[in-house]
């Protein structure tokens, strides 16, 4: 009676293991949506995605939540934007999940910062100064020329990961190209009514974005970076902005809009929400067209 | 081309109704402008092609020379930061506050427990709670180690103390973790987490019953999380058992504990963990309690020798709205523990003859908190302390002389608190307790704040 029984338990086992196997996905753990998004196109269906954050959640301040260490566990790259965003959690999970393949100096470590150029490096490395970061700011996502740059590295880090796919990866880091580079040369066109456009911000998120499409900020709600704008500073944003009017104020849809409300109802400047990541049901092209869109629907 | 042909066909058809001297003429006229046609098509698709390529070259030798900016832009970064790039991550908290109670923090008892270690209200006025150093790094790619240094003022003099002092293995393999050194305990939710990261001025009551606020030893600890969707991790230590609540001296692994935790997300908005615990130490060799003399005389100091074992539930939720915990969220947190002891208790200093009892000890209590964050940098709080006991031995009145009769008490605790948070690097709080746990009944305020300096900490869950 119990051996039959340990027989078929073993038989299901070994073609559990065996099916497992053979159909060895990558697990790929991004920290960010717009990550996720980007092997999505460079790996399609030879990765198993997880996103740790979402698009309304700000990727400074999440938690290494159990369900997260359990990800991080499993994964086979982990790719992230580095540059101290994720400080507050990543290390922890990184400890606490044991993984060796996606340790910092592994092939499975991809940090998005490291391959390109960062803007707004601080002189001065001082907390008074708000929420710096020593690197630079790292809200490269913005940017739609390092973003071409980061899937160059990407698809090789995607060959050494996973070398037998390294044909297939390079075949759609060649079409990503082509077709991102087209796209590019769409959106700087659309974009060349928003050149010199002057722009209030609530946070200092959009630096990539204001430097690619030429657009100039006059002023930022937060007298410092991470810090509640003060009553005293919105005051004196409203007086400079009496001199100089801007056209428009951008803040992403994760932040708090008390302060960009306010400012909306003094000075009647139009309020554009953009999203500040690829949302779920939507790629990186498409994101990207929507904020290009918006920008424009704003005039 | 074809069109063209067609074209060329029919044209030649239709001229087939003109004389037929002029046609042949008209016909090679034709060819001619169209073979110029053609050629000058050809000759002008020819440039274009390559002025798209001359082009694309331009773009390849711009990326190129942005790239190669780039890189000595990065070069001139690491070249600045490499005096100190290898020096470990340095953080100093800074902790102080004013403290008022009603009865004399002196006098604090906790009917049915023997307190020791840091159990105690702390002092009256103005105090410097734990300043604490602690210095963190990956040591190679194999093990990352941290050292925390606490210094407080004990009885008047100012104490430093290695409060953590431990090597662990990083990315192992299988999930497996190893830890060495001296650390706080995995046991319980909160007993890992260092005191400026709870949510309250004070330990709960039950943490401050079983272990003096914090369990920590010197030892080895592994750990396991396992591949699956779920969080599922499961955890033992080996320890050397001669800190409080263990004692004695030990030359083997004098206590040891096993740990199981689960946890996951509900949707995007929630997260939970459940964690089962068990603590054991079957030869606790002399634990001393506080001493306590009677009228000046020399002080007589409980001590207590057996086994003893713990065992516990903890259960965390926290909530954010799109699980985004920056403007507001929510954390509810529950613990239980529970010891058994069995052995005796010995008075120090007592008789002769010495007083000895029996100890057949049954404690156990709970806390249940609540922290809400309301607003972006506030956050305020709930929690409820409640204790119960039932020892037993030969001579009660040895035992109620240890502290170990809850004199038909039962310790209870309600606490409120305001948080305003400047920063992740700051905090101001302000604390009420109505604190019952011996029968007068005491309110206690306190006013802290808790601030960090140095490298990012991380958020434990």
């Amino acid at each position: 009676m119990f051996i039959p029984i340990k027989k078929h338990l073993l038989l299901i086992l070994i073609f559990l293991l065996c099916s497992a196997s053979s159909h060895a996905k990558i697990n790929v753990f991004a920290c960010e949506p717009e990550w996720a998004s980007l092997v999505q196109i460079l790996a399609g269906d030879q990765v198993d995605i997880f996103s740790a954050t979402t698009a309304l959640q700000d990727p400074h301040h999440i938690q290494a939540r159990p369900s997260l260490i359990a990800k991080a566990r499993r994964a086979d790259l982990l790719i992230c934007t580095g540059a101290e965003l994720e400080a507050g959690w990543l290390p922890l999970l990184l400890r606490k999940s044991a993984n060796g393949n996606i340790l910092p100096g592994q092939t499975g470590h991809f940090m998005a910062s490291e391959h390109v150029l960062l803007l707004e490096k601080p002189k001065l490395l001082d907390r008074s100064q708000g929420d710096v970061h020593a690197d630079g700011n790292p809200h490269i996502h913005l940017d739609p020329h390092r973003i071409m740059r980061i899937a160059e590295a990407l698809s090789r880090t995607l060959s050494r990961v996973d070398p037998d796919n390294q044909a297939y990866y390079q075949n759609n880091w060649s079409s990503f190209k082509e077709s991102w580079s087209q796209a590019i040369a769409k959106w700087e066109q659309l974009g060349q009514s928003l050149r010199g456009k002057q722009i209030v911000v609530n946070h200092n998120s959009w630096v990539y974005l204001e430097d690619w499409l030429k657009l100039e900020r006059v002023a930022t709600l937060e007298p410092k970076p991470g810090i509640a704008p003060s009553s005293t500073h919105l005051a004196q944003v409203l007086a400079e902005l009496k001199d100089n009017q801007a056209d428009m104020i951008l803040y992403a849809s994760y932040q708090n809009d008390k302060a960009v409300r306010w400012l909306e109802q003094k000075t009647h400047i139009p309020v554009v929400t953009l999203p500040f990541t690829v949302s779920t049901d939507e790629t990186l092209f498409e994101w990207y067209e929507s904020i290009i869109k918006q920008l424009l629907d704003s005039k | 081309m074809r069109k063209k042909f067609l074209v060329a066909v029919t044209i030649a058809a239709i001229s087939n109704i003109n004389p037929v001297w002029a046609d042949s003429e008209i016909e090679a006229l034709r060819k001619q402008v169209e073979a110029l046609k053609s050629d000058y098509e050809q000759r002008i698709n020819a440039l274009e092609q390559r002025l798209k390529q001359s082009e694309a070259k331009s773009q390849l030798a711009q990326q190129k020379v942005e790239q190669i900016a780039d890189k000595v832009a990065t070069n001139k970064i690491s070249a600045a930061q490499q005096q100190n790039s290898f020096n470990p991550a340095i953080s100093l908290t800074l902790d102080g506050r004013y403290a008022d109670f009603d009865n004399d923090p002196d006098a604090y008892e906790l009917p049915g427990f023997m307190l020791g270690n840091e159990a105690g209200l702390g002092e009256e006025g103005f105090s410097i709670g734990h300043t604490e150093i602690a210095i963190s790094a990956n040591v190679d790619n194999k093990f990352y180690g941290k050292a925390t240094l606490a210094i407080h003022d004990h009885e008047g003099e100012t104490e430093t103390e290695l409060e953590e002092a431990y090597i662990q293995t990083l990315g192992l393999g299988h999930g497996v973790t190893l830890k060495a050194g001296r650390f706080f305990s995995a046991i319980g939710y909160l007993n890992e987490q260092h005191e400026h990261a709870w949510d309250f001025a004070d330990a709960p009551l039950i943490y401050r019953g079983l272990f003096g606020d914090q369990l920590r030893d010197d030892g080895l600890q592994v750990t396991y999380v396992a591949p699956t969707d779920t969080f599922m991790q499961i955890g033992t230590e080996l320890l050397r058992g001669d800190r409080f609540p263990g004692g004695g001296d030990h030359d083997g692994v004098g206590a040891w504990t096993v740990f199981a935790n689960i946890g996951g997300d509900i949707g995007i908005e929630h997260s939970w963990q459940l964690g089962l615990n068990h603590w054991r130490e079957n030869d606790v060799d002399g634990r001393t309690s506080g001493a306590h003399s009677h009228d000046g005389g020399t002080a007589e100091t409980p001590s207590f020798s057996g086994d003893s074992k713990i065992s516990s539930l903890d259960l965390v939720y926290k909530w954010a709205p799109n699980g985004n915990p920056t403007s507001r969220n929510l954390k509810l947190q529950f613990e239980y523990f529970d010891r058994r002891e069995d052995g005796s208790i010995t008075m120090f200093n007592s008789g002769p003859p010495e007083e000895v009892s029996t100890y057949d000890g049954q404690q156990d209590g709970w806390y249940a908190q609540a922290v809400y964050q309301f607003k972006p940098h506030w956050r305020t709080g709930m929690r409820y302390d409640r204790l119960s006991s039932n020892n037993k031995g030969s001579h009660e009145d040895v035992l109620a002389e240890a502290g170990l009769d809850d004199e038909g008490h039962t310790p209870e605790r309600y606490s409120a608190m305001l948080e305003w948070l400047p920063s992740e690097y700051s905090r101001i709080r302000l604390q009420f307790n109505r604190d019952n746990s011996y029968e007068d009944s005491d309110n206690q305020v306190f006013l802290q704040y808790t601030h960090s300096l140095g490298s990012h900490g991380s958020h434990q869950f």
